[in-house]
């Protein structure tokens, strides 16, 4: 190690700063959501940066779910996330396992259907009125199915299976497993790695999908839980927000309540987020092959 | 494989039959969710008569691409999706490339790997929960303005101000993106032969000029290579997070060419919205074939395909 000279010191302790303020405003509006959260109306008035919450309280979370139709949505978007991963994993392992054998007829043919298909979309008009032709308007399946076959996941699936040698297939082939139990008694057992990216990948997306919910599903009691958030936070933010400006008010008063409501849908994701980190670094790298 | 045709074809479907029959659920599928959409497309060329179908329905050919950019809407919306692409490949594109060299210069290994953890989290969360979060910390009463009390700023209701929209646009796309895009570059950085550098500590190079001599061109094929697979994407600026941080007072300039595709499919003008999409994505594909040409022509060995 060579010894550091000033200019070279000065340049760590710039860099070394400027790290923590990223890190700092990246945090800070979790935390002041957090702290609004758990803050009484009137603690959430008073100056100051609100880093911790002075007196805190559960009243706004109560209040928030006493809402009704809040543990459906719940409820909803923990069933579309499970049935959502299930089935994601289901088909593209399957359909990504032959196209990772040499022999499978057209491969390559196929494999530029689905690279294409990451290039070019029919478009969301296309998609809405397919969804409706096949009847699925206002049911859970027009949320799980279309997201249940994607390229990216299937490419990096294959990709995976790919890199294992050919030989143990071959030999469990010849001890008379047929292929399907070779894919399930060896294939799958080497793949966890690239299942368990797969499938968190497609849970957080799954959590998080708002925008298909808020085309296809018109029923209050099949709604998802980010669509509630949106309405009562962002759209009455909105309207409230534009009378508060109009009138010149300074202030409105549904803070907390808010605040409690996004932390609902932020926390389940947060309480993940340490164990999960790692899984969705790693499948970046398996992304990144280029195949 | 071609002389032997089609039988050897056929023989080909028989020894794989049950491979065919694993892989046929999953593929059927992706069809019909990827590519019945794209015969969907033919509705932007037609009167789109609902009861007699895509099929049915009289051709027009490109009267409703003409009605687009005669209307006032379409024009508006993709002035301002432009200038959102712009300014984000002006500032959303580099951000993560400057942080994972700044990474890179760090030596305290845990002080790196926590910067990290924190700067991905913002990701994981989708835009309805970052706008509810932005509603809170933007509002007059927020933390934002909170901060800048401190340095003596009165308070602004920054969602509400169309001057402010493109900054706030820019920023939180940063504040969401900039850590997790930083994972590629850092992982290009990490793969630099330490050598290199200890060569050039010999030969007295400045800490600048290692990064821009050694470190900068290290990462140059993936700047073009992730520069290739998002310039597809050009006139996709982020439906998710405009939507999400749009209010009354910003529609005007925060109108896009995905909301105005929503907005046709709402009124349902479906020909309309669809014509609006078929411009956007075969924009995009065109920038995509012609980016990696051009990349291509500088040097071959690079590119998506």
């Amino acid at each position: 190690m060579h010894h550091r000279t000033r200019s070279e010191k000065i340049f760590d302790g710039i860099n070394i700063m400027a790290l923590l303020i990223l890190a700092f405003l990246t945090l800070y509006p979790f935390l002041y959501t957090l702290t609004m959260s758990l803050s009484t109306p009137v603690d959430a008035k008073l100056p100051g940066l609100h880093l911790f919450p002075m007196r805190p309280t559960l009243e706004s979370y109560e209040k928030v779910f006493a809402q009704s139709g809040i543990a459906q949505a719940f409820l909803n978007t923990a069933l579309r996330t499970v049935g959502g991963v299930a089935l994601v994993l289901l088909f593209t392992s399957l359909s990504a396992y032959p196209l990772s054998r040499k022999s499978f007829p057209h491969r390559s043919l196929i494999m530029k259907l689905y690279v294409f298909s990451m290039l070019f979309s029919g478009g969301l008009i296309p998609m809405y009125l397919l969804i409706r032709n096949l009847g699925l308007l206002n049911s859970m399946w027009a949320l799980l199915l279309p997201g249940a076959v994607s390229a990216f996941n299937l490419i990096i699936m294959r990709n995976f299976f790919q890199a294992i040698p050919e030989e143990i297939m071959d030999s469990s082939k010849i001890d008379g497993a047929g292929e399907l139990r070779a894919f399930t008694s060896i294939v799958l057992p080497l793949s966890l790695p690239v299942l368990a990216v797969v499938a968190l990948w497609s849970g957080v997306s799954h959590w998080n999908a708002w925008f298909d919910a808020m085309i296809y599903i018109h029923d209050m009691d099949k709604q998802v839980l980010q669509l509630f958030v949106r309405r009562t936070v962002i759209e009455e933010s909105d309207a409230l927000a534009t009378q508060a400006e109009l009138l010149h008010a300074t202030t409105y008063s549904k803070e907390t309540l808010k605040a409690a409501t996004v932390m609902i849908a932020t926390l389940p994701i947060l309480c993940v987020y340490p164990f999960i980190q790692r899984f969705f670094v790693k499948g970046i790298m398996l992304g990144s092959v280029k195949g | 494989m071609r002389h032997s045709g089609i039988k050897a074809t056929l023989r080909s479907y028989a020894s794989n039959k049950y491979l065919i029959l694993m892989f046929l659920p999953g593929f059927l599928m992706f069809l019909l969710f990827q590519y019945v959409p794209m015969y969907g497309i033919l509705i932007a060329f037609k009167d789109f008569k609902i009861l007699e179908g895509i099929m049915g329905s009289p051709w027009v050919g490109f009267k409703h691409f003409q009605y687009l950019f005669a209307g006032e809407g379409f024009t508006d919306a993709l002035r301002n999706t432009v200038i959102i692409a712009l300014l984000k490949y002006a500032f959303v594109f580099p951000a993560p490339i400057v942080l994972a060299i700044l990474l890179n210069e760090v030596r305290l290994s845990w002080f790196r790997r926590s910067i990290q953890t924190i700067t991905y989290l913002p990701h994981f969360f989708s835009w309805v929960i970052l706008g509810g979060i932005l509603f809170t910390f933007l509002g007059r009463d927020g933390g934002f303005n909170r901060i800048l009390g401190y340095f003596g700023f009165q308070p602004i209701s920054w969602l509400i101000e169309p001057s402010y929209f493109y900054g706030i646009i820019v920023a939180t796309d940063i504040w969401q993106s900039v850590g997790w895009g930083s994972i590629v570059y850092f992982a290009a950085l990490a793969g630099i032969d330490p050598t290199l550098y200890e060569a050039a500590i010999a030969d007295g190079a400045s800490r600048w000029r290692r990064i821009w001599h050694i470190t900068l061109p290290a990462i140059t094929p993936v700047i073009t290579i992730m520069l290739l697979l998002s310039i597809g994407n050009f006139l996709s600026v982020g439906f998710d997070q405009i939507y999400n941080l749009m209010t009354a007072t910003t529609s005007k300039v925060g109108d896009i060419l995905d909301t105005y595709v929503l907005r046709r499919l709402l009124t349902m003008n479906y020909e309309l919205g669809a014509a609006a999409g078929v411009f956007s994505s075969t924009f995009g594909l065109l920038l995509v074939i012609l980016a990696n040409r051009l990349v291509k022509l500088y040097d071959k060995d690079q590119g998506i395909w």
